[in-house]
């Protein structure tokens, strides 16, 4: 409903059309635009917008060689897009058809080596190629104007009037008077809102029952398995070599926290080792069993340095020293490498003594608590 | 509108008639021309934000192909695909699948390799555009919002990053995904708490993969796009920023309008921001996961590195001190803590303050819509050197193994080299950049007072040899120059004040009538002929009045 309708409806009468949505039509009728040129009409609408036209430096000149030249520049950049385009088609579409199979087969072909780069070859350039001819067509045939528009303030009518459109319908709401409603309302609204998100709830676990963090596979008589599942003996590694190893259940080489290095020391080494507190007889002769699990951000630290006996984890450089029982030496790192007792079963297999008596991995908050 | 076929002006051709069809329905003619007729300034910088949106598009697009086929399972399944070396082997559907989409869908490793490269460079545009931002001052008044609007579409970029960096589950992601579990646990009281609710129970579990899944392809994505939305809306509302110079004011804006030379252009971009991720998805080969194998939390490469914008964050990891916080009751602050998320916190947190910060410390509380150079904001300036400094430290530290073993360093001396560079360089760096702010303000105020050098030594009668200088406008008695800095840069070659003409156009012959070149050069006041034309003398040798370059007139003679 507008403020002065007559038109057929409610109140009935002649229909007369309502009033025009935006520019001034008052000003300009339709006779008057009529007469103005195309130009004369884009300049009106702009600054109607508030857009001044400062400078217009028109293209080349048509029909001179200037222009002839960019029109033929763009033209070719226009064409040999397409061209790559269909170049792209032809080796997407045409391997294994009339061009050698894309794919791997038991062992790459040139072709199958040459499918991706070619693809990748032909979309970049036939995009590229889109892109040039759009600048080029830009800086060279269109006209380079400079327009000015104007940035306006917010407006001091607008701010006065929505705000008493604002306080008023508040004002009519009561809101301020009647503190039932809002009190209430604010109850409601911290109620529902705990209600709606209560659902991710579903997602909290307590980490503390259960099996709790650290705890691994490993217990008394578990054998340490090489990652093949096979058994390994006192003898079976040179001095100083290290064997990656895993608790015998089932999925024991998959499991996050039971990797555990078995290091043999040289015997020059074995003179020189210094082990925990306490944990002088959890190695086995010059065998020593030490967890992967790197006790900084839980990488597996794979690099050992038979020369210095250093392990070296490859993700944050932490260095631990197999002979001081794998205490770290330099790095972020500051915890030894939990180590696990081992001992030899009755056929003369490794076996682990126990659990790690310390749970393995990254540092947590209460970690010395469980 | 009750237009007839007689009404003056009605619309005759078929185009005409459709539009005015459109329009009566919907009644959309005024806002569409307000749109077409809107002005952008015109700066290669201002680009930059372009391309971040560019790349993005390209990643809805690639990655929402690369779903077709992507599983996001850790179910345990035997590898029997096309790649030889790891068939039989036992692996989650999620790798398998991202094997089966390198080599067994047509053009999925292209397209694989298009979402991992329009990703980098999503992110390395950001961070440009953040730092066109921030050394030109454009967070000012009235454009917190939108820097705030950034720097947190900047942290979603990034989690995007990490989220889908894991999701193959190959050995290299998984050996992130390690370290982002240690992480977690590393938050002081909470962290198993947030670790089991975010993996469902320790490391690894069997939900993750899917949970980073929904979160890559729709919570960030959907929160993402409605950011960029308001972030852009804000824009055409505020309007763009402009770089002083002739013209331009805090009230107007100077450039093209929308239709049809900008769109023109910001088309153009598209395709060839959209051509050169094709041609690097294509040329060059990114994460070819095949290589690292299954995730084994047994395994690991050597220089496991994250993508290039989490390395700072490796870095600052690598190098902290071993320092756990032990408290009293058996608790622990893990080392781990700090150089994650108390640094990564700190960083953001102070990125998305800085317009409060500054506006605190300048007093400067007016609304800006004229950009700055950063030489005339040198303190603002030497932080921001200082914080890249600070950045690009832990992110070469971040790479410190891969360093010390190409130029055989030892990686204990380049842990150390970040350690205490970290810590002295944003010092130095601050200082430096300070001085070379200064400098160059004063370079800008001579040229401005005694003219651009020309490189012409004159030799006096009386022996003496002087350079002499071009005056940039009119000159007092003691042939001092008069024009205030304005904030634009200031010529420093005769060239940028017409001393040559430009070449004529035309490559095996000329393709312009030299005379019209000619011509137009000297109505611009142009090139060595201009000046012999009308050239003036006063008896002392110089022009009785100057013009100001900017007024179209050519620059006065040269003076001693």
């Amino acid at each position: 409903m507008t403020t002065h309708d007559t038109r057929p409806g409610s109140t009935g009468g002649e229909d007369t059309p309502g009033p025009l949505y935006g520019g001034p039509d008052e000003d300009y009728t339709p006779e008057r635009l009529a007469g103005m040129s195309r130009e004369d009409l884009d300049r009106l609408g702009a600054r109607y917008d508030g857009v001044e036209i400062l400078h217009v430096d028109p293209g080349p000149e048509p029909g001179s060689r200037l222009e002839k030249r960019a029109v033929r520049q763009v033209g070719l950049a226009f064409t040999l897009a397409g061209v790559f385009a269909f170049l792209f088609l032809v080796v997407y579409a045409g391997s294994g058809w009339f061009l050698p199979e894309w794919n791997w087969a038991e062992e790459g072909t040139t072709w199958s080596a040459l499918f991706t780069p070619l693809l990748g070859l032909f979309m970049g350039l036939s995009l590229t190629m889109v892109g040039v001819g759009l600048v080029l067509f830009t800086k060279k045939l269109l006209p380079h104007e400079t327009a000015v528009q104007d940035k306006h303030d917010g407006s001091h009518f607008d701010r006065v009037t929505t705000g008493a459109t604002l306080v008023g319908g508040l004002h009519s709401t009561g809101l301020a008077r009647r503190k039932l409603i809002t009190r209430s309302l604010g109850f409601m609204g911290a109620a529902v809102g705990v209600m709606l998100l209560a659902p991710l709830g579903g997602l909290i676990k307590n980490p503390n029952t259960g099996n709790p963090l650290g705890r691994t596979s490993w217990a008394e008589g578990v054998r340490l398995l090489r990652d093949d599942g096979s058994p390994i003996r006192p003898g079976d590694q040179e001095p100083g070599s290290l064997e990656t190893v895993f608790p015998e259940v089932p999925g024991g080489n998959l499991q996050s926290d039971a990797a555990t290095m078995l290091i043999r020391l040289r015997p020059e080494q074995v003179l020189q080792d210094e082990p925990r507190e306490g944990q002088a007889d959890f190695s086995y002769g010059d065998y020593v069993a030490y967890s992967k699990i790197c006790t900084h951000a839980g990488c597996p630290v794979s690099l050992y340095e038979q020369e210095t006996g250093r392990i070296l984890c490859p993700c944050h450089q932490s260095q631990f020293a197999v002979t001081q029982g794998a205490k770290p030496i330099f790095g972020p790192a500051t915890r030894s490498l939990p180590q696990l007792p081992i001992t030899v079963d009755d056929e003369g297999y490794f076996v682990a003594r126990s659990d790690y008596i310390e749970a393995v991995g990254p540092t947590y908050w209460n970690r010395e608590r469980i | 509108m009750a237009a007839t076929a007689t009404a003056p002006g009605a619309p005759t051709s078929r185009l005409g008639k459709t539009a005015t069809e459109f329009d009566d329905r919907l009644i959309v003619a005024g806002p569409v021309r307000r749109t077409l007729n809107k002005v952008f300034p015109d700066h290669w910088s201002f680009l930059l934000g372009e391309i971040a949106l560019y790349c993005f598009v390209i990643l809805l697009l690639s990655g929402t192909y690369l779903t077709f086929f992507f599983d996001a399972t850790m179910n345990e399944v035997v590898y029997d695909g096309s790649y030889d070396p790891l068939r039989g082997t036992e692996m989650s559907g999620a790798y398998a699948s991202a094997l089966n989409l390198s080599f067994d869908v047509r053009g999925g490793l292209f397209m694989r390799q298009l979402h991992h490269w329009s990703a980098l460079l999503f992110v390395a545009s950001i961070v440009v555009h953040l730092l066109r931002i921030f050394f030109t001052g454009a967070f000012r008044r009235p454009r917190e919002t939108n820097w705030l609007l950034g720097v947190v579409m900047l942290v979603l970029a990034l989690l995007m990053g990490v989220t889908g960096y894991t999701l193959p589950d190959d050995l290299l992601s998984g050996t992130g995904l390690r370290i982002i579990s240690a992480i977690l646990l590393s938050i002081p009281v909470i962290g198993t708490w947030a670790h089991f609710a975010v993996f469902n129970g320790d490391f690894v579990g069997t939900e993750i993969i899917g949970r980073f899944y929904i979160a890559h392809v729709l919570i960030l994505p959907a929160i993402l796009l409605a950011l960029i939305a308001a972030h852009l809306l804000i824009l055409v509302k505020q309007k763009h920023t402009q770089f002083p110079g002739p013209g331009r004011t805090e009230h107007n804006v100077v450039g093209n309008r929308l239709f049809p030379t900008f769109a023109a252009k910001a088309t153009g971009l598209l395709f060839i921001v959209f051509g050169a991720c094709a041609a690097l998805a294509g040329l060059v080969q990114i994460n070819p996961v095949w290589l690292w194998g299954p995730y084994n939390p047994a395994q690991v490469s050597a220089a496991s590195q994250p993508d290039w914008y989490i390395l700072f964050l490796d870095g600052s990891t690598r190098i902290f001190p071993a320092w756990d916080i032990n408290l009293p009751g058996d608790y622990t602050i893990p080392a781990l803590f700090w150089p994650t998320v108390v640094i990564a916190g700190a960083m953001f947190t102070l990125l998305a303050l800085y317009p409060m910060i500054e506006r605190k410390l300048s007093g400067d509380t007016a609304s800006h819509h004229l950009l700055q150079r950063p030489r005339d904001v040198p303190v603002r300036t030497s932080l921001g050197v200082m914080g890249l400094t600070f950045y690009f430290v832990l992110a070469i530290s971040g790479g410190n193994d891969v360093i010390a073993d190409k130029f055989d360093i030892s990686l204990n001396a380049m842990t150390w080299f970040g350690r205490i560079g970290v810590i002295v360089l944003p010092a130095i760096a601050y200082v430096f950049t300070y001085r070379i702010c200064l400098g160059l303000q004063q370079h800008d105020r001579e040229v401005l007072e005694h003219g651009i050098e020309t490189g012409v030594i004159r030799r006096l009668p009386n022996g003496e040899f002087i350079e002499v200088h071009q005056p940039l406008g009119p000159v007092d008695e003691h042939g001092h120059g008069q024009l205030a800095y304005g904030g634009a840069p200031v010529p420093k070659r005769m060239n940028h004040v017409g001393g040559s003409r430009r070449a004529i156009r035309g490559f095996f012959s000329p393709i312009e009538e030299p005379s019209a070149v000619e011509l137009e050069q000297r109505r611009e006041g142009r090139g060595l002929s201009a000046s012999e034309s009308d050239r003036e003398l006063t008896s002392s040798g110089r022009p009785s009045e100057g013009g100001r370059p900017s007024e179209g007139g050519r620059p006065q003679d040269p003076r001693d």
